[in-house]
C-alpha cells in the first residue's frame, strides 16, 4: 500500500493562502489504512483547522468529504457539483489522488495534505516498513522474497558488501542488512546454491530512472473507434 | 451583576469505572464543581480524537477523559489507547493554538468517589485560572451545532451516487420465524 504521512499543521495554514471556503477531501483506501487521510484524519484535521484559523483572526469554511479512492475519475466525479462552493481543496490523498483531482477539477486550486512516503506495509500496530519501490523488474524469487533494491542501502544484486555487521547495515544501527536476511531466507528454503550465481547489473530503464512510466492494455480496451 | 461567562467542562466517564465513581460521589453527597458536563462511554477507548476536538471546537472551555487504572481497563486496553490519543491532541491543541492544559486524562476505580471530586476540583480550578477558551472570546456567535452534515456529505453519500440506484422494492423474502 501506499503509505503518507500528514503534512505540520503550520505548513497546510500556510499552503492555504487567500481561499476562504475549502473543502477537505479524503480517501477511504490506501491513506486511511495508515491513518492519514481517511475520514477520522479529515474531520481532526477539519476541526483543528477551523479553531486555529478562527483563533488567528482569519475564520474560513472548511467543510469535509471522503471518497472510497481519489485516485479514479469514477470515484472523484460526483464531487464536481458541490465544487461551485469552495475556492481550494486541500487534499489528504496520496500524490496520485491529488494529481487526479486537480487534472479533473482543472479550475480550482487542489492543495496537497499529506506528504506521500513509500510503498510498504504496517510490520505493526503503528508502524510502517518501506518493502517496494516499484523498479519495474521484480527479483524477488532470486532473494527468497526479500527486496534488495529497497531494503539494501546501497540496492545491491550480489551483496552482502563489507558493511554488513551482525546482521545490521552500517548506515544505522536499526537497519536490517537485506542480504544477511536474504541468505537466512534462502537458507531456510534450501536454495542457498542460487545465490552463487552472480546477477548483471540491473538494468533500470523500467525503474523511474527510465522516465514517467505507463502501461496499455489493449486486451481491456474498446477500439479506438468506440472509445469516448 | 457578575457577567463572567460560565464555564464549561466536559467530562468524558468510563461506564465502569468513572461514572461509577462519579455516582459514588453523588451519593457520598461530595461538593462537585458546577462547571462540571459528565458524558459517559463504555470506555475511554471509544474516545477518538475527533470527539474530543470537537468538544473544544463547541465551546467547551476544559475537556477530562476519567478512565480506569491502567491495567485495569475493563476493555482491557481501552484506556491505555485513550491515553495515547489525549497526549496526541494536547500536542495538537499546542499547533492549533489553545493550551494543551485544558485536556487532562485521569485514572481511578469505582470506589474512588473522593478521587473523582478532586480530580474535578482540580480540572475546575485549572480552567478558572486559564479563563474562557479563546475560541468563545474570538468567536461571538452561540456554539455551531455538531456537523453532522459533514459525515452525510462523506463516504456514503457518494458511493450512492457511484452504484446503480438499489431496486424498489427489495427481492429479498423475509421469512417470518414465529414458532
Amino acid at each position: 500500500m501506499i503509505v503518507a504521512e500528514q503534512k505540520p499543521l503550520a505548513e497546510i495554514k500556510s499552503m492555504l493562502g487567500d481561499a476562504e471556503r475549502i473543502l477537505i477531501v479524503g480517501c477511504g483506501t490506501c491513506v486511511t489504512v495508515c491513518f492519514a487521510g481517511g475520514t477520522k484524519e479529515v474531520a481532526v484535521l477539519g476541526s483543528a483547522l477551523r479553531m486555529s484559523l478562527q483563533l488567528d483572526g482569519k475564520a474560513k469554511t472548511i467543510d469535509e468529504v471522503v471518497v472510497q479512492r481519489q485516485c479514479e475519475w469514477e470515484y472523484i466525479d460526483p464531487l464536481l457539483p458541490e465544487l461551485d462552493k469552495y475556492d481550494a481543496i486541500l487534499s489528504l490523498g496520496c500524490g496520485v489522488g491529488v494529481q487526479a483531482l486537480a487534472e479533473r477539477f482543472s479550475g480550482k486550486r487542489v492543495i496537497p495534505g499529506l506528504n506521500t512516503k513509500f510503498m510498504g506495509m504496517p510490520t505493526q500496530a503503528g508502524e510502517w516498513e518501506e518493502r517496494c519501490q516499484a523498479c519495474g523488474n521484480c527479483v524477488l524469487d532470486k532473494t527468497g522474497g526479500i527486496c534488495p533494491i529497497t531494503r539494501c542501502s546501497k540496492q545491491l544484486l550480489n551483496g552482502p558488501c563489507g558493511g554488513s555487521q551482525n546482521g545490521h547495515c552500517e548506515i544505522n544501527g536499526e537497519v536490517s542488512c537485506a542480504w544477511q536476511k536474504i541468505w537466512d531466507r534462502m537458507n531456510t528454503l534450501g536454495l542457498q546454491e542460487q545465490l552463487l550465481t552472480v546477477q548483471p547489473p540491473k538494468d533500470w530503464s523500467s525503474s523511474r530512472d527510465g522516465g514517467p512510466r505507463r502501461i496499455v492494455r489493449d486486451d481491456l480496451q474498446l477500439p479506438k473507434e468506440y472509445q469516448d | 451583576m457578575d457577567t463572567a461567562p460560565e464555564l464549561k467542562i466536559v467530562a468524558f466517564c468510563c461506564k465502569y469505572c468513572a461514572y461509577k465513581a462519579a455516582d459514588l460521589a453523588g451519593s457520598m453527597r461530595l461538593q462537585m464543581p458546577p462547571e462540571l458536563r459528565i458524558v459517559q462511554v463504555p470506555c475511554t477507548g471509544r474516545l477518538d480524537m475527533v470527539e474530543v476536538l470537537h468538544a473544544i471546537e463547541e465551546g467547551a472551555d476544559g475537556v477530562m477523559t476519567l478512565g480506569c487504572m491502567p491495567g485495569d481497563c475493563h476493555f482491557l486496553q481501552g484506556n491505555l489507547r485513550a491515553r495515547k490519543r489525549v497526549e496526541y491532541v494536547k500536542r495538537l491543541l499546542d499547533d492549533i493554538g489553545l493550551e494543551p492544559e485544558r485536556l487532562e486524562m485521569f485514572n481511578l476505580s469505582s470506589a474512588m468517589g473522593g478521587k473523582f471530586v478532586e480530580y474535578a476540583t482540580e480540572m475546575a480550578e485549572r480552567i478558572r485560572k486559564l479563563g474562557p477558551s479563546r475560541l468563545r472570546r474570538s468567536a461571538n456567535s452561540e456554539p455551531r451545532g455538531y456537523r453532522e452534515d459533514h459525515l452525510e456529505f462523506g463516504m456514503r453519500k457518494l458511493e450512492l451516487e457511484n452504484e446503480t440506484a438499489p431496486p424498489e422494492e427489495s427481492p429479498v423474502c423475509h421469512h417470518n420465524t414465529v414458532g
